[in-house]
């Protein structure tokens, strides 16, 4: 549990992002399209938009690298007002990635995610060396892949790249506009747990638009939910709107089952593991028997001699053999630290013990993992949660008795 | 088991190698890049082997003097290109320019004009501008100029305005300008169509070339103009075959150029 907290070790390359009042406008619209949308992002999250198509997601995320002007309001990147350089050299400082990775069809890989590094005047080695290290990044070999055309790139593949170009010249910011919405489900999932590991190693600000409810319950830190005019319905934590949806709006937009969708925000390893009887592969059997009896434990997991987990038999299994032996490693079911509690009950259900035994790195045994546990963190994160936003609106309440006109609830009538 | 390694992967390991290559070559292209120049060279052959054995006439043997038809076939080609280049630095230009917002509203206007300007007869066209320039070389690339320009200028509106727009605003959100975005993005994914706006243009011109012989400006029309004032059948098909196989020969010309510009991944 020591090593376990995700934001520990983390460097911020980011940089706060601040909407004050931003109204857009289009001639001849009656109802604004973004009605004065103030919100602040802190340095180094990620924020998902989400909302109902034309809510104003899209346009609010286009106006913070000035695709679309602004008709009122200030937009701040680090307490830069983005109004005072050029469109294009702001936006040469933004990364934006769209839906489908949109490469350019007759570049090839590396020259695709060279472009903007070559607009700031990068020297071709520097372009080529920053180029394979992102392809890396991304989970693209270099040598493989840097000289073909996206042309000959499957969907998700082009999205790595798509997202390797966002990167390229290392910005403080960088946008996502329905980042993985083209790809199969199974691409998607795996693509954004590789968001969530690139963004725990750079720490940058990204603004992530979709319409998926779950994917940004998934990748936000925070999650803004909008709702025609790009008014604020809820701009929260995901474990704060789940438990505490702000109105009817939010409660339907997030869903039913919204106690469940929390099984994919936490994952294995901020749980307590249990710590039952273990054995060696090759143990006498008779000390390794009583140990587990006077444990109380009907189970005992047998560990290799690299701390590998390879056979989880009942005692009962155990009692007519005189030594531990093991099984092949691959038959046993285990559960990385990192998965999500979707995942561990996953593999609950379809282990005989209805519990899941739980490995770090390189495989190495950390525990087990059981239903118990699960259910109870649910119960208290709910619980946790409820307490929050009680608290914050309470201090709410008192704020606005200081100031009688809050923002956040002036669009309501 | 859990997903969280972001090594690489192989779930979705592309296109099979095989199939990799710069340029997507098609077993149609194959087609019509191979049998247009072996059809030319048989029905060149045929006509040679006529012409080395026939028994002509004095009319028909001054006319059909080998240096005399390679002047005119020389005269030809040169009408062909020049109205081909300057079609080309018109039209391209002037369709870029009609895809830039401010002057998207001038579209139905210039393509009328263009339109026009192919649907008059190319005779009518010829003459009225001999008329009015008196005849020679560059009066006719005028007129054959002015015949020809329609399909480039169309396809170079068509090409432009094809390409994808999230191509375009990708450009854009990336931090291009206006510039690097059309010749970046805008002209090299629009080069195919326009090129076979230049194929057609080409073929058309070759075609109407053989109409400058009438403002006295040379050409493979000589050849079939003498054979029908003087009724030789003879001078009549000679014309009529050589001024077929110069436009089948600049048509395939057309095809490798679309080919070799082409830009490579696409």
């Amino acid at each position: 549990m020591t090593q376990g907290t995700p934001s520990q070790g983390q460097s911020v390359s980011g940089a706060e992002l601040r909407l004050d009042q931003v109204v857009k406008r289009y001639p001849g619209q009656k109802v604004p399209a973004v009605q004065s949308l103030s919100l602040t992002i802190p340095a180094g999250e990620i924020v998902a938009f989400v909302g109902p198509s034309g809510c104003g997601k899209t346009t609010s995320l286009k106006m913070i690298n000035r695709l679309i002007e602004p008709t009122s309001g200030t937009i701040l990147i680090d307490g830069n007002d983005i109004r005072q350089e050029s469109a294009t050299s702001l936006r040469r400082k933004i990364g934006y990635v769209i839906q489908g990775g949109s490469l350019f069809p007759h570049m090839t890989v590396a020259t695709n995610v060279g472009v903007v590094p070559k607009m700031l005047g990068w020297d071709a080695a520097r372009i080529a060396e920053r180029t394979d290290e992102l392809l890396d990044l991304v989970g693209l070999d270099p040598d493989r892949y840097r000289d073909r055309y996206p042309r000959e790139l499957s969907g998700g593949q082009q999205q790595r790249v798509g997202v390797a170009r966002g990167l390229a010249a290392d910005p403080p910011v960088i946008l996502m506009d329905e980042p993985f919405g083209a790809v199969d489900p199974i691409t998607r999932q795996r693509l954004q747990d590789e968001l969530i590991s690139i963004q725990r190693e750079l720490g940058k600000t990204i603004v992530c638009v979709t319409h998926d409810i779950d994917e940004a319950i998934k990748l936000g830190d925070r999650i803004l939910i909008l709702q025609e005019g790009a008014r604020i319905a809820q701009y929260d934590t995901p474990e704060n709107i789940l438990a505490a949806p702000a109105n009817d709006f939010v409660a339907d937009f997030v869903g039913a089952g919204s106690t469940l969708k929390q099984l994919s925000l936490t994952r294995v390893r901020s749980l307590d593991l249990n710590q039952p009887t273990t054995a060696r592969v090759g143990e006498e059997m008779g000390p390794v028997l009583a140990r587990a009896e006077a444990a109380g434990d009907d189970e005992v997991v047998i560990l290799d001699d690299r701390d590998r987990p390879v056979a989880w038999p009942w005692l009962r299994q155990m009692r007519n053999k005189t030594k531990v032996i093991g099984e092949p490693r691959e038959n046993l079911v285990t559960l990385d630290e990192a998965a999500t509690l979707n995942d561990a009950l996953d593999t609950m259900l379809t282990a005989a013990h209805s519990k899941a035994i739980v490995t770090g790195d390189r495989d190495r045994y950390l525990g087990v993992l059981d239903f118990e546990t699960v259910t109870e963190h649910m119960r208290s994160a709910e619980r946790e949660a409820a307490e929050n936003v009680e608290n914050a609106e309470k201090a709410e309440s008192a704020e606005s008795i200081e100031d009688p006109a809050p923002t956040g609830e002036a669009g309501h009538g | 088991m859990a997903e969280s390694t972001p090594v690489a992967v192989d779930e979705e390991s592309g296109p099979p190698e095989g199939k990799r290559g710069a340029r997507v070559i098609t077993r149609e292209m194959v087609i019509m890049l191979t049998v247009p120049p072996v059809l030319v060279a048989i029905v060149f052959g045929a006509f040679v082997w006529w012409r080395q054995t026939a028994e002509l006439d004095s009319v028909e043997a001054n006319q059909l003097r080998w240096s005399e038809l390679r002047t005119l076939m020389w005269e030809h080609v040169q009408l062909t290109v020049v109205a081909a280049i300057i079609v080309v630095l018109v039209a391209v230009p002037l369709g870029i320019m009609l895809t830039r917002r401010q002057f998207r509203a001038a579209v139905p206007f210039v393509v009328g004009i263009a339109n026009a300007g192919q649907a008059a007869p190319s005779v009518g066209l010829i003459v009225l501008l001999f008329l009015w320039l008196d005849g020679g070389f560059w009066t006719a690339i005028w007129a054959l100029s002015l015949y020809g320009i329609l399909p480039v200028l169309r396809n170079t509106i068509v090409g432009i305005e094809g390409v994808d727009p999230t191509l375009v605003e990708a450009g854009r959100g990336i931090g291009m300008t206006g510039w690097m975005t059309l010749f970046k993005i805008e002209l090299p994914l629009s080069i195919p169509v326009i090129m076979a706006g230049v194929r057609t243009s080409l073929v058309l011109i070759a075609g109407t070339a053989s109409l400058a012989c009438f403002i006295n400006a040379g050409g493979l029309g000589e050849v079939l103009q003498t054979g029908i004032s003087l009724f030789r059948f003879s001078l009549m098909v000679t014309g009529a075959v050589l001024i077929a196989l110069l436009a089948l020969l600049i048509e395939w010309l057309g095809r490798v150029l679309e080919l070799v510009t082409r830009p490579k991944g696409i």
